[in-house]
């Protein structure tokens, strides 16, 4: 398992000090806990995602980030100082909104300078400070304009030029990329990151899209019904899911329930009832002894193979016999171009779902529907999941 | 769809029978009165239309420009205190949760639903000589008294048969028609955009008239107009409220018809009283294509 406490290297500013400690956190909202007893550090400099299904209280927790929301319980500490009765305007953190909220009634300088009449900064400065965030973010040919003349991409730009001006310690992006096409979006997914870089401000995004969490985050903090599920570089949260959960919720998987019945510092096998069969894992998994346990499989994970009739059952060369190898029969295939995704039904019935690249111009060839095929992956494949 | 007004056997089904009544009790009278408003009385019940314009050159006599100008001002009067009520009422609504929100709703409009005859009548009660609003102010006297203070008798207040009775009654009856427009215009305002006025900065005041204020331009130019045409042309309420010689247009116009049996010129006041109308409709329309470009987007 790779250290979670070193900060991925994606970005070039992050810093190895805290900037944004939450202790405790708890919103609640009547009855319901909307985040729940939350804690969780974020580095100077960092791109951090707050990722999870809709209602899973990250957009609460942002708010609270931002003094929108009041705490029930808890502290929030910006560089060192408890912030979490100060209101909005007196924190030294923005907000680009969803919605982008620029003003429709002011034109596109007046809309970045709006923040800076509040800060004890002169007419000229204004104006640099101004012009410089427009060119941040490519809209200096633009600053005369109306808000209704420009485009939903270029209104997020201005959103942008808007909160960064104010050179905030901590800059918050509420579903940044949600409104944008899906073309723009992929393109603003690096443009974020290379400005964030440039102007080495630390990010924090919510977002409901694991990709974009993926791509652009350092570290991503999984929530779920108020609680943070785990908190990890992209990486991690793919390879190493903490729980059921985030397995799920990061990718697809497959998942099995099953029984551990060998358990030993290097070795490791559950046997899965529902595969009909024996799960290999080539490491130990201490301390799953107890409660219900889950294995899951990630679809590129596992290999295919032709079965013929009377044909003798694999070994994967790294797991014992038995193991890790299971019959079954191609029911469907998702052709995308770049790989193709495979529903596989098993013998007992179960379906698995497998990935295979189309590396060469003729790899969707090799298997069609209704083959029966061999499924097969390695001891460092499956991971091994509670609850 | 077929476009309806293309089909004609359709469109005169439907259309005729509000045209016939249109024409018959819209067009019709409104163009008889025209008419009288160039014409000369001829006896105590005939009108002879003469084309003169001397009923327009009337109203231009100092008294009458009087009337004019009082109801104006009047009218403009009310209407801003109507503004600066209704505001904080339109911003209440608009933040309320949907439960207060519609019972708020329902007592805005409330009065709009009981006789205006009762509603004025009762506002008498509150405001005459011996009416609940001096028997309050007389309590508190006389307390202030007993207690030793050397206050002297109560003199009541004279609230009732001025003016500003008229503009008060003015403002109770109008203010639903400013609540409406303000509240519809503040509704559809994007709560993010006040947030993001606090985010970058700015104070609860500073983000009220920076930037929900002008937002809500179109709506207030709006609630101005729509509470000003009634209120220059109400009735029923300067004639109760007022005094003898406080008289607004309406009231001016009734005794032309009435007790001075002057129809044509009754009748021309009422077409000016409409010009004035249609300057001000006009204004709000002018305000409402520029607000109109402010607020698309």
């Amino acid at each position: 398992m790779p250290d979670n406490s070193t900060v991925n290297k994606k970005s070039s500013v992050v810093k190895d000090e805290t900037i944004i400690k939450i202790e405790n956190l708890t919103k609640r909202f009547g009855k319901v806990a909307a985040v729940d007893d939350i804690n969780l550090e974020i580095k100077r400099g960092e791109f951090f995602a707050l990722l999870g299904p809709s209602g899973c209280g990250k957009t609460t927790l942002l708010r609270m980030i931002a003094g929108f929301e009041v705490p029930t319980e808890g502290k929030i500490f910006l560089d060192g100082v408890d912030v979490s009765n100060i209101p909005p305007n007196k924190r030294p953190v923005n907000t680009v909104f969803q919605s982008y909220a620029v003003f429709p009634h002011l034109s596109v300088f007046d809309n970045v300078a709006y923040g800076l009449q509040f800060d004890n900064v002169s007419k000229s400065e204004q104006r640099e400070r101004v012009m410089a965030a427009l060119e941040d973010v490519k809209l200096e040919h633009l600053a005369e304009r109306k808000p209704d003349q420009m485009s939903g991409g270029q209104r997020q730009r201005v959103a942008l030029a808007r909160a960064l001006v104010k050179r905030p310690k901590v800059l918050l992006l509420d579903e940044p990329l949600s409104a944008l096409d899906a073309k723009l979006r992929e393109a603003m997914r690096f443009e974020l990151t290379e400005l964030q870089d440039r102007v080495g401000v630390t990010f924090i995004m919510v977002t409901h899209d694991q990709d974009e969490a993926l791509a652009m985050a350092c570290r991503c903090a999984v929530m779920d019904r108020g609680r943070l599920m785990q908190l990890a570089t992209p990486s991690t949260l793919y390879e190493f899911p903490a729980n059921k959960f985030v397995a799920d919720f990061i990718g697809s998987v497959n998942m099995f329930e099953g029984k551990l019945i060998l358990d030993e510092p290097d070795k490791a096998i559950v046997e899965v009832e529902e595969l009909g069969g024996k799960v290999f894992f080539d490491h130990g998994v201490l301390g799953a002894e107890g409660g219900q346990i889950f294995v899951g499989i990630r679809p590129e994970k596992i290999e295919l193979i032709k079965r013929t009739k009377d044909m003798k059952k694999p070994q994967m060369e790294d797991s014992p016999e038995d193991c890790n190898v299971f019959a079954g029969v191609i029911d469907n295939i998702s052709y995308l171009g770049s790989e193709s995704i495979y529903e596989i039904t098993l013998e007992n019935g179960r379906r698995m779902q497998v990935s295979r690249p189309n590396l060469s111009r003729w790899d969707q060839e090799d298997f069609t529907f209704n083959d029966e095929v061999w499924l097969g992956f390695h001891g460092d494949s499956p991971v091994l999941l509670q609850n | 769809m077929q476009n309806w007004f293309e089909n004609k056997r359709f469109f005169w089904a439907t259309m005729l029978a509000p045209t016939v009544w249109f024409l018959a009790f819209f067009v019709a009278p409104m163009a008889l009165v025209w008419a009288y408003s160039f014409g000369e009385n001829a006896g105590p019940v005939n009108i002879a239309i003469t084309g003169t314009f001397g009923n327009y050159a009337k109203a231009f006599r100092p008294e009458i420009l009087q009337v004019l100008s009082d109801s104006v001002v009047l009218a403009l009067i009310a209407t801003l205190i109507c503004l600066v009520l209704a505001f904080p009422v339109a911003i209440a609504m608009t933040f309320a949760d949907d439960k207060t929100k519609s019972w708020l709703l329902l007592l805005i409009m409330l009065p709009f639903w009981t006789n205006l005859l009762i509603r004025t009548y009762a506002l008498i009660a509150m405001m005459r000589t011996e009416g609940f609003i001096n028997f309050t102010f007389a309590f508190f006297h006389n307390i202030a008294v007993s207690l030793g203070f050397n206050l002297g008798d109560y003199v009541p207040m004279e609230l009732l048969y001025n003016k500003s009775a008229i503009v008060i009654g003015l403002v109770y009856v109008h203010l639903p028609f400013m609540v409406l427009p303000l509240y519809a215009a503040l509704d559809k305002l994007d709560r993010s955009l006040i947030e993001a006025s606090l985010d970058l900065g700015a104070g609860h005041l500073t983000t009220m008239w920076k930037i929900v204020v002008p937002l809500a331009l179109p709506g207030i130019a709006a609630g101005l107009v729509i509470t000003f045409i009634p209120a220059m042309g109400a009735y029923l309420t300067p004639d109760l409220l007022g005094g003898p010689n406080d008289l607004m247009i309406a009231t001016l116009i009734e005794r032309q018809f009435k007790r001075a049996n002057d129809w044509p010129f009754g009748s021309a006041l009422s077409f000016i009283l409409m010009y004035v109308t249609l300057i001000f409709f006009a204004l709000r329309t002018f305000f409402e294509a520029r607000g109109g470009k402010v607020s698309a987007h």
